[in-house]
């Protein structure tokens, strides 16, 4: 299982940043989604994968004996998404509100905070 | 007031603020004195906490009474409790002058309860002692600095913000995904339990690799050379305190992480020989040398501005690298004793340095970019060619402007020189030549910069208005200029230029603050102590990463 995750999480990771060197706006944030699903894939499997175990302590015990799934990297996994899930609608509105104001979905095109001031920022308002 | 709950006051103020805030949502009156007053509590309660730290307490809280390594933690020594403080100053400052700066639309579509939760969220990343929360508190600033930035919602802002947004979110994944092996390779989040058990173990060169992941992470965040181009296309779109702000703090949250985790989990930064280390010497060096060139061909105030953050990120990187490499140095096998002495004390001096830099740099970028809004708000604009004479008109802005703009450049007695003495001391005496002669020619250049600045904007006869210049232009970021809001962005910039004033002629206070946070990085031991008690209960077993599938 490890190997296959670790594998998924390579390919995530790879498509992830494929997509963010795109030029359109949604492909970037359609890797940066992919990039934060890797990242929760790596913590998931760094923590050993163990099947049937889960942290459940017995009726009447104090403490779990055997080899147990950890539970905390799933606690944390839990918050990152939680995270990433607001980050990631603020930026679909931000990247729809760009692309009207813009007329373009295109970050070459996208440049007039950083081009020298009275130069042609492109896109379709110009 | 006892230690743990002053410990978690610089969090719980600012946030029940954003709470209030949000629940006045109606009244811009109520929300303002909301900011202000919470903005002065924040303020005083950092007071407290540098009071009690500069004595040598670590107050730690660990929330629910769970044990040491498992608990969410806040915890401030002196580095922690100095950046409080700043963060409280720009908080207040930032407070008072958006009651001139801030147009009405902006305050109602949340200004306050996000800068409110931005600077709590500041808080929380400089007090907490977990690598998780760290991620969690960065993820606050984030978002609330997302909104602000893109307040308003002009061309220019929502172009930049996507850049912002983009390298933001990367490396934040980055970071979780340090994190992750962290917890895979030590199995520990808690900082100090992580320094403690890399300390221990025979074989940490499996770690340098996550070091280096962080570093790229924090390096995105802090700005530094290969990372930064997020940041002068971003920071001068939003309104003028919002710019202030972020340019006072957020890149110096990236680079407080930077230091307080090489320094924690590289223990005399023999983890790898000093790689990093001798990395961080070339990243400081790039950094100034391309921020302050950036600057050199900008012709807007606030454009020249963001890319002087960069370079002066470059100043604190160094600071830090120079005493990895003093640290490493003394390591060396058969070295002479005295010699290491004077090499350990080199880095502590570089420390010293580096909090020292960071304690003048946040009072006087805030400081310059608050200046750089009231020039626009008189004049429409921060365009240099398009402005000038305003030394005549208003020589008091004339010399709010220039204190911070030459304590930047580091001219004597001002707090900008005595930074730069120390670094270049502490560099001196490790043998680091040549990284000091390049922080001297750059801080001729910021130098040059400021001139520019200031021959442009104050000296230069005001432009001949052009036939098509019919009508004043105007900013959509900043409010209309009126007699009493421009008193309160003066007042901002004056209280501002006096604590900048203050750290230059009280040295003597400031350098000692330092040093005691210098000698704290440089022997974590009391930290580590504070976070994780030895007499703690140790019937919690911490499985992971020994569990064998």
């Amino acid at each position: 299982m490890t190997p296959l995750l670790a594998l998924s999480t390579g390919v995530l990771f790879a498509t992830g940043m494929y997509m963010l060197l795109r030029r359109s706006i949604v492909k970037i944030l359609i890797g940066l989604v992919l990039m934060g699903h890797g990242a929760n894939l790596l913590i998931l499997t760094s923590a050993g994968i163990l099947r049937g175990s889960p942290p459940l302590i017995p009726q009447g015990e104090e403490r779990i004996a055997d080899a147990h799934a950890d539970p905390l990297p799933q606690a944390l996994i839990l918050t990152a998404i939680v995270i990433s899930f607001a980050i990631v609608s603020f930026a679909c509105v931000l990247v729809k509100r760009a692309y009207e104001i813009a007329g373009t979905d295109d970050t070459e095109a996208m440049r007039s905070s950083e081009l020298p001031i009275g130069s042609d920022p492109g896109g379709a308002d110009t | 007031m006892s230690a743990q709950l002053l410990i978690t006051l610089p969090v719980l103020i600012p946030i029940t603020g954003a709470v209030l805030c949000i629940l006045a949502w109606r009244s811009t009156h109520a929300q303002r004195a909301i900011n202000l007053t919470a903005s002065l509590a924040l303020l005083a309660a950092a007071i407290l906490l540098v009071m009690r730290t500069s004595a040598g307490e670590i107050p730690t809280v660990r929330l629910g009474a769970w044990p040491a390594p498992v608990a969410i933690n806040f915890i401030g020594d002196a580095f922690s409790a100095i950046m409080v403080l700043l963060n409280a100053i720009v908080a207040v400052a930032g407070a008072l002058y958006a009651l001139g700066a801030t147009p009405k639309a902006h305050e109602r579509s949340g200004y306050h309860p996000l800068m409110l939760s931005l600077i709590g969220a500041c808080s929380g990343a400089f007090t907490t002692g977990d690598l998780f929360n760290l991620y969690v508190w960065f993820e606050v600033m984030l978002l609330s600095s997302f909104v602000l930035l893109s307040l308003g919602g002009s061309r220019p802002q929502l172009e930049s913000a996507v850049k912002y947004v983009t390298l933001n979110l990367l490396s934040s994944f980055l970071f979780l995904s340090a994190i992750g092996l962290t917890y895979a390779l030590v199995g520990t989040l808690n900082l100090a339990a992580i320094a403690e058990r890399l300390a221990a173990s025979e074989d940490r060169s499996l770690f340098t690799p996550v070091i280096g992941l962080l570093l790229v992470g924090f390096g995105i965040k802090g700005g530094l050379f290969p990372f930064f181009f997020w940041l002068p296309a971003s920071y001068h779109t939003p309104s003028p305190v919002v710019s202030g702000v972020f340019a006072g703090l957020l890149t110096k949250v990236g680079v407080y992480a930077i230091i307080r985790t090489t320094q924690l989990f590289a223990p005399g930064w023999s983890i790898d020989g000093g790689v990093i280390a001798h990395a961080l010497i070339w990243i400081s060096g790039l950094t100034m040398v391309t921020g302050v060139l950036g600057a050199a061909v900008q012709q807007d105030m606030r454009r020249i501005l963001s890319f002087h953050i960069v370079s002066q990120v470059g100043y604190m990187v160094m600071g830090l690298a120079i005493a990895g490499v003093a640290f490493d140095s003394a390591q060396a096998p058969g070295i002479d004793p005295a010699q290491r002495t004077a090499l350990m004390g080199a880095g502590a001096l570089a420390l010293t340095g580096t909090v020292f830099y960071i304690l003048h740099h946040i009072i006087v970028k805030a400081n310059l970019f608050f200046v750089a809004g009231i020039v626009e708000q008189l004049e429409g604009t921060g365009e240099l060619p398009r402005i000038g004479g305003l030394y005549k008109r208003r020589p008091l802005l004339a010399a709010l402007f220039f204190i911070p703009a030459m304590s930047l450049s580091g001219i004597p007695i001002l707090s900008g020189f005595w930074g730069k003495f120390i670094l270049v001391r502490a560099g001196l005496e490790s043998g680091a030549d040549i990284i000091v002669a390049v922080s001297l020619a750059v801080s001729l250049a910021t130098l040059f910069s400021m001139t520019k600045i200031w021959a442009n904007v104050f000296w230069a006869p005001p432009p001949p208005a052009s036939p098509n210049d019919t009508q004043r232009p105007t900013s959509p970021t900043i409010a209309p200029p009126t007699p009493a809001r421009t008193a309160c962005m003066y007042t901002a910039c004056g209280a501002m230029a006096l604590v900048t004033i203050a750290i230059g002629f009280g040295a003597g206070f400031a350098v000692d603050l330092a040093e005691t946070a210098g000698a704290q990085l440089t022997d974590p031991t009391p930290y580590i102590q504070a976070l994780l008690p030895t007499d703690a209960p140790t019937d919690i077993e911490l499985t992971a990463g020994e569990v064998t599938p």
